[in-house]
């Protein structure tokens, strides 16, 4: 991991209230692996000090570049800052995801709203081409659709109300997937990005089809680094449970280590 | 040009240390700053045996601060001294350990354990954690528990001890007295503020303990006026804490009273800020003609 002052080299909306941020970082790039994030400081904030956590999405040798919502104060003053402008960047961070070995395992992506972005880097780095499962409440909230086309993967669709793709949620068409498969079940490995009532079904798909998964956790984070103790979820320990930060020890879990909550 | 400052036994290459609980313990933002520039590293709070911490959300932004109640997770003395401590005993930096207890004994205890364990630089007494249902604060706002627990500690070891004393006082003076005349060697000054936030969206806490912590910017100018009533009361060192983010702000605390202070909130989105107080205060120094940081201390000018 590295702290640096970062410029940022592109900023476009990608729809609605979405937006593809890339931002030079030729030191930090090399360093990313799939599944990690960076701990963004939004110079601009006056009085809102905190870092915001964003997935990593691509990543070019000098750049890499993050896919985000405007969804609070954070992300609309990040929404604002034009091309040229500054950011300091703690990146990259956490434990990612394992990405498939040659002749490995078929990767299944599993991903809910903006949880898409955190995929990209592992579709792109797996040997074996697999299929990416996406969901959201309307058309646009599917994102990247093409730049995985372009890498040659399969998507797809699941919308709520049904605009595009199928319609319900991304379980549905991953499920058929399994059940309908033309390979061996036993080979295909499930990896996920979404919010956790998404994490929390594919979890429980894994498990009745006794599929490996690894899922990325999504808690309230605050320092990025691991001091703060504030994103911790449950993770089974021999004993029974402890708290363990999503920030260091994942975001990235094995789904059979997570003791799920009761919704909150 | 000396920015060297004793607390008690303790002596700090300079007066900026991290406060409790916004440092870890030392490793985690080794990776990104050189700790061997601190003058002192502050570890999270200890108690005997390990501790689960609250439930999430922990943590919540407000404006110019943020709300915690994380609970005092920690992995127990056992589990730091395996854990945590190589590390931090091969330092050329001390460590100042954070303890505390559900009663004057676990306190005693704590505080016997890490007097035996050697090489640690001071123990920092936590009266005054909010988030603790049972211990904790209730030990910081009360003149006979606080001095029963210092004394308790006194005699348990021979260690600098720097008792954390509660914000959430009517008047800091008598408690700071208690802490002094019980054997404390330095007084830390402030905790955080007592306070909450709800979500109107959906009318519930934005923690989950419903109630936490403040800290950060929002609270500085109540931590100053602090250290100033308890520079007051007691002779011995403060180390004053409470918003600061760059060398003018530690320099206000010390020219309220503060020997020392320590970086808090800041480290978890500017992990820079104490290496940079640092070079501000020295840059303060050389702009001002000082020689010695202690110069600086109690220079404020009430008066007219």
């Amino acid at each position: 991991m590295l702290e640096q002052t970062v410029t940022i080299a592109a900023h476009e909306r990608d729809a609605e209230a979405y937006f593809r941020l890339v931002l030079h970082a030729p030191a930090i790039a090399p360093l990313i692996q799939p599944g990690q994030f960076a701990h963004v400081r939004i110079l601009p904030m006056k009085d809102a000090l905190l870092r915001r956590p964003f997935s990593i999405f691509q990543v070019g040798r000098d750049t890499f570049s993050i896919l985000y919502k405007n969804v609070g104060k954070g992300t609309d003053a990040l929404s604002r800052m034009r091309v040229g402008e500054e950011l300091s960047v703690i990146a990259p961070l956490g434990h990612g995801f394992t990405v498939p070995k040659p002749g490995g395992e078929t990767p299944l992506l599993v991903a809910g709203g903006y949880g898409m972005a955190a995929m990209f880097l592992l579709a792109q780095r797996s040997p074996q081409k697999g299929i990416v499962f996406v969901g959201g409440r309307r058309r646009v909230d599917i994102l990247c659709e093409q730049d995985f086309a372009a890498i040659g993967w399969e998507v797809r669709v699941a919308t709520e109300d049904g605009s595009h793709g199928e319609k319900g949620f991304v379980t549905v068409p991953l499920i058929a997937e399994i059940r309908n498969s033309k390979f061996e079940i036993r080979n295909y490995k499930l990896f996920a990005c979404g919010p956790t009532p998404m994490l929390k079904a594919v979890g429980k798909i894994a498990e009745d089809f006794n599929l490996p998964a690894e899922l990325s956790m999504d808690e309230h984070m605050c320092c990025g680094v691991g001091t703060c103790l504030a994103c911790v979820i449950k993770v089974k320990t021999g004993e029974g449970w402890e708290y363990q930060r999503t920030c260091t020890e994942g975001p990235v879990y094995d789904s059979r280590q997570i003791l799920w909550e009761e919704a909150k | 040009m000396n920015l060297s400052v004793s607390i008690g036994k303790l002596r700090m290459q300079n007066p900026v240390t991290v406060a409790s609980g916004t440092f870890g313990y030392g490793a985690e933002y080794a990776r990104l700053i050189d700790v061997n520039q601190l003058g002192a590293v502050t570890v999270k709070g200890i108690r005997l045996n390990p501790v689960p911490g609250n439930p999430t959300p922990r943590t919540a932004e407000v404006s110019s601060g943020m709300l915690n109640a994380i609970g005092l997770q920690g992995p127990g003395v056992d589990g730091f001294i395996k854990k945590y401590w190589p590390f931090l005993r091969e330092l050329k930096v001390p460590t100042i350990i954070n303890i505390w207890g559900t009663t004057v004994e676990e306190y005693a205890e704590v505080a016997r354990r890490f007097d035996a364990l050697g090489g640690v630089g001071a123990l920092e007494l936590n009266v005054s954690c909010p988030n603790i249902k049972e211990g904790g604060a209730q030990f910081g706002t009360d003149c006979k528990l606080l001095a029963q627990v210092v004394a308790a500690c006194r005699q348990a070891t021979t260690l600098p001890l720097i008792t954390k004393m509660s914000p959430n006082v009517p008047n800091i003076a008598p408690l700071a007295k208690a802490a002094e005349e019980a054997g404390s060697d330095a007084l830390a000054v402030t905790n955080s503020f007592p306070a909450m936030a709800i979500d109107i969206h959906t009318r519930k806490p934005k923690l989950a303990n419903v109630t936490g912590g403040l800290t950060g910017p929002a609270i500085k100018p109540i931590a100053v006026k602090l250290v100033w009533e308890a520079s007051k009361a007691v002779k011995i060192p403060i180390i004053g804490m409470g918003g600061i983010q760059c060398a003018d702000d530690a320099i206000e605390f010390l020219m309220a009273g503060a020997t020392a202070v320590a970086v808090g909130t800041a480290n978890f989105y500017e992990p820079q800020t104490a290496l940079h107080v640092i070079a501000g205060i020295r840059d303060f120094m050389a702009r001002k003609n000082l020689t010695d940081v202690k110069e600086i201390t109690g220079s404020f000018l009430p008066g007219k």
